[in-house]
């Protein structure tokens, strides 16, 4: 036994100790690289994105600007891109206005957010408030199927049957009947119902439409709303709900007047979460509503969105330089720009809601 | 008893209305449930009805479906070269994420400091879970396969879908990380074990299940990410097999794509049976992740019971 | 009903002492039994009864063979060891049971002589006619206002009558109109927990109920707020009729004019007029739990 008390293994730590120690630091080093690669994604993105829509505007990358002393020229205007209504930057006599894809965007989200927001609220509703515990546990798993499907699938589902059953059913075997029985009586108000008539005897569905992108986004949607809804609702104290039932309130009104005020918030951010993700999406809304960059809101028109566009115009390695390769990085900056507020808007909403109930 | 009220107390309450608003709304509310029910009926019914068409109006080889490469002729493609890419992509995908993921969890979890980075890294999570999948896809086409040179291949189209699931797999590893008692680290901590010890070979093994049943649904979600990888370039007919990491390819959501795109009815049909073998592939998934979860919802039963 | 005598309830004098705090002086005054001014004109109706009532949650039995007479414009306490039955007696009057999934009735519970579990009986409109404070407040996420005028609004009394005037009476009938006149338009999860139980209160009296049930209302509160809450239930005797669950022994000697004895296994064991349960009770049982020998 040693005597000398600075030798030997004590608790003030050894060799071996200090080399765990050591291991230990590298370790957590290591692991902070792997949180850093998440934080280097978002920076790449901006920083990418940047580089190259420059080009597109500009003539030459921002890298190429500062470290290869590129000249500055105008390509595409600002003004253009932002207020020209025609876009076709690939085509012989180029146009650069984004507002038809922009709008076709805005189109199929906000249709998609008609269905998914009205139909998810509701079935939230039910799961939450009127549903046996046996019936929520096997509809609201089989709802999130929806969203779980690839959407590349709702794409064939659109060809193969919304657009020529669904919505050419909608068009020619009720708007159509519809539209000749007030053209017969569209005498009686010309001003108001000639053009209603006009549009529904017209109403037809080639390959693609806005309305059949509208239905598979709604429909792949839904889930979103009504199983974040859900959890808001949950969440809601049974206690209010005791108090309203024990005043002699009904079912309609414990649902209304206290459970959905007292879960707005998660239910907005629900909302968000899913009109971010139809502004994003990007096979089924290409299969289902085309090619084609047009300002309508005929409903049965062919349409393109930006993810659309993207998918149009992507040619790998073969199209660098090119305008097209330049636009796809100025359409996916907007894009990009577009669901991040989308994205904060939500944090802002969830954080509200916890601090709602803890 | 003394006099008692006869008269029925109910008879100056009227809620006749109100049980019909109240009808009305449970009405409403489960036509609106059963609506996405009967969409996701109808989807399956007609990729199957599709497929089963197929099968039987274009005389359709299972055998060569399933192995033979994609050809311009609809009479000889094939599935093949598609599912071996697929493969391919998901394996190079796993070992992406999966070790970043983990290795951010674990920081975040165990070693993050309560500071501004560690606020950053968190809101910044949160944000790329919601960036579209196609906007992935740009990143990499301009870094990785023009600016870095490595072309539209496998690896691209894996660097692609693991940037877009490494989100996902943190949020489950931190779930599960969170999810082991205090007490089962006290207890390695007070053995005398160094942090890393204790995360190694205590927090991670427990927390193990649940990890893996993330990974496994997020590489569910990948296998049939479409948009990233069309943006990185990559071929839309499989019309040979990939030999590895960096060979051209498409895997099986760009083949169906393609098939869908097409006019001829004979393509649209072999797109039918590719989703039902995507479909497939997802099911197994599903199961493999259910069964996990199961299995681990049980042990951490048995352990409370203790 | 087997005693004719009621135990003396002295109003005013009770409200003014209890403010002392004393517990001894209120115990005395409402244990004091003799002719009482407020409450002895006639016999009281019975305005709840209850015949072989049992009630399940799925096998297991929480109340058993329940019988009991609860009489009209009285205080009645429902004492008891916890998991005794007796916030299941106090839920099945107004059908908050329905709410369990796995609850079942067996036998008849009767409101004004109507059985409330017979086929043509809504809960709602039960529920219009019986009150309900809950162990911990409850106010909903709204204004103190909105609280108040929630009943009357579902009720769909709201556009009979005034409402600003029903919520300041339903507020003063609560003995809060004073303390909350200024902030009506601010959240009712901003006030104190005494005072959000008495916004509890204004909210189940604005509709004017007959009957209103509480469910321990005090055991969440401080000493102070319950004894408000204490005196205000003794107000509202005058109007209603209260049928109050709670833990507190001394309390519902303060408070009750009759209390309902309910030991482990959902039994009724005892009931009578508070004075002779607390002075002498027929049952050895009831002697040790009130005594503290058990429970």
């Amino acid at each position: 036994m040693s005597t000398e008390p600075q030798s030997g293994p004590g608790i003030s730590g050894d060799d071996s100790l200090e080399a765990a120690h050591e291991r230990n630091r590298r370790i957590r080093r290591l692991l902070f690289g792997c949180a850093a690669v998440t934080v280097v994604t978002t920076v790449a993105i901006f920083l990418v994105l940047f580089d190259n829509a420059a080009s597109y505007f500009f003539g030459a990358r921002i890298s190429e600007m500062l470290f290869a002393g590129e000249a500055v020229e105008r390509t595409v205007s600002f003004v253009e891109f932002f207020t020209g209504t025609r876009w076709a930057p690939a085509h012989a006599t180029p146009a650069h206005g984004v507002l038809p894809i922009v709008w076709g965007t805005l189109a199929i989200t906000i249709g998609a957010g008609l269905v998914s927001i009205p139909i998810g609220t509701a079935t939230a509703l039910y799961l939450s408030e009127y549903a046996s515990t046996g019936t929520r546990n096997k509809l609201k798993p089989i709802l999130e199927v929806l969203a779980g499907i690839p959407t590349i699938v709702y794409g064939y589902f659109a060809i193969s049957f919304v657009t020529p059953i669904l919505v050419d059913g909608i068009a020619t075997d009720i708007l159509n009947p519809i539209g000749s029985g007030l053209d017969s009586i569209s005498h009686l108000a010309p001003v108001l119902l000639e053009p209603v008539s006009a549009w529904m005897l017209g109403a037809s569905v080639g390959r693609y439409s806005m309305l059949a992108g509208i239905v598979v986004v709604g429909t792949m949607t839904i889930p979103m709303v009504s199983s974040i809804s859900e959890d808001a609702m949950q969440a809601v104290p049974d206690d209010l709900r005791n108090g309203a039932y024990a005043l002699g309130a009904t079912k309609y009104q414990v649902s209304t007047r206290i459970v959905l005020p007292a879960a707005v918030s998660g239910i907005f951010a629900s909302y968000i979460l899913a009109l971010s993700r139809a502004i994003g999406e990007t096979m089924a809304v290409t299969l289902a509503a085309g090619f084609n960059p047009t300002l309508t809101v005929n409903p049965f028109d062919e349409i393109m969105t930006m993810t659309a566009y993207l998918v149009s115009m992507a040619r790998g390695t073969s199209a660098v330089g090119t305008v097209e390769y330049q636009s796809l990085f100025a359409v996916g900056l907007l894009l990009f720009l577009l669901t991040l507020t989308m994205n904060l808007l939500n944090d802002r909403l969830k954080q509200r809601f916890q601090e709602e109930y803890r | 008893m003394s006099t008692k009220r006869e008269s029925n107390f109910l008879a100056d309450v009227d809620l006749t209305r109100e049980k019909l608003v109240n009808r009305l709304f449970y009405g409403t509310l489960v036509v609106a449930s059963v609506f996405g029910l009967v969409m996701l009926v109808l989807l399956i019914a007609d990729v199957l009805w599709e497929a089963t068409q197929a099968l039987s109006t274009f005389d359709i080889d299972i055998g060569n479906f399933l192995t033979g490469t994609s050809s311009s002729r609809a009479e000889q493609a094939g599935f093949g070269a598609s599912i071996l890419a697929s493969l391919w992509l998901m394996a190079l995908t796993a070992v992406l994420a999966f070790f970043i993921a983990v290795g951010c969890a674990v920081y975040l979890v165990e070693y993050a400091p309560e500071n501004r980075t560690t606020r950053l890294i968190e809101a910044n999570l949160a944000n790329l879970a919601g960036v579209p999948s196609i906007v992935y896809g740009l990143l990499v086409l301009a870094l990785i396969v023009n600016d870095a040179g490595l072309g539209s291949v496998i690896l691209a189209g894996a660097i692609a879908l693991a940037l877009l699931i490494v989100p996902i797999i943190i949020v489950a590893t931190i779930e599960s990380i969170r999810a082991v008692p205090s007490s089962v680290r006290d207890g390695s901590y007070a053995m005398g074990a160094t942090k890393w010890q204790t995360i190694r070979r205590v927090v991670l093994p427990q927390a193990m299940p649940g990890i893996l049943t993330g990974t496994i649904l997020a590489l569910a979600r990948a296998i049939g990410e479409t948009a990233p990888l069309i943006m990185v370039g990559t071929m839309l007919h499989a019309t040979r097999y990939p030999s590895g990491p960096l060979s051209s390819f498409s895997a099986m959501p760009t083949q169906i794509y393609n098939w869908t795109y097409q006019a001829d009815r004979m393509f649209n049909g072999l797109a039918a049976l590719g989703i039902v073998v995507l479909l497939l592939f997802l099911v197994a998934m599903y199961a493999l992740a259910g069964y996990l979860r199961n299995r681990y919802e049980t042990d951490d039963g048995s352990i409370s019971n203790v | 009903m087997s005693s004719n005598t009621t135990n003396e309830r002295t109003t005013g004098e009770s409200t003014s002492e209890t403010e002392g705090l004393s517990d001894d002086t209120i115990i005395e005054t409402d244990i004091s039994v003799g002719p009482d001014s407020s409450r002895t004109t006639g016999r009281p109706n019975t305005i709840v009864s209850a015949d072989s009532l049992d009630v399940y949650y799925g096998d297991d039995r929480a109340l058993s063979d329940v019988t009991i007479e609860i009489p009209e414009h009285r205080v009645t306490a429902m004492i008891g060891p916890s998991g005794c039955g007796k916030s299941t007696f106090l839920r099945s009057i107004n059908r908050m049971n329905d709410r369990i999934p796995s609850a079942h009735v067996d036998g008849a519970l009767s409101f004004r002589g109507k059985n409330v579990y017979d086929e043509d009986v809504d809960p709602v409109a039960l529920r219009r006619k019986i009150g309900q404070v809950f162990q911990s407040p409850n106010p909903f996420p709204k204004s103190i206002y909105d609280n108040v005028a929630y009943g009357l609004r579902v009720q769909g009394k709201a556009d009979d009558v005034d409402l600003d005037d029903a919520v300041e009476r339903a507020l003063r009938g609560a003995a809060l109109w004073d303390e909350v006149k200024d902030q009506l338009d601010e959240s009712g999860l901003d006030l104190s927990g005494g005072q959000q139980q008495r916004l509890c209160i204004a909210r189940a009296i604005a509709t004017d109920p007959e009957v209103i049930l509480m469910d321990e209302p005090t055991s969440a509160l401080d000493p102070v707020a319950a004894s408000k809450i204490e005196d205000l239930i003794d107000e509202l005797v005058e109007k209603y009729t209260v049928i109050i669950v709670t833990h507190n022994m001394q309390q519902a000697a303060r408070i009750s004019d009759k209390t309902a004895v309910f030991l482990t296994g959902g039994e009724l064991v005892e009931f009578d007029d508070t004075a002779r349960i607390f002075e002498n009770p027929d049952d050895d049982r009831v002697e040790d739990y009130i005594t503290g020998k058990f429970g």
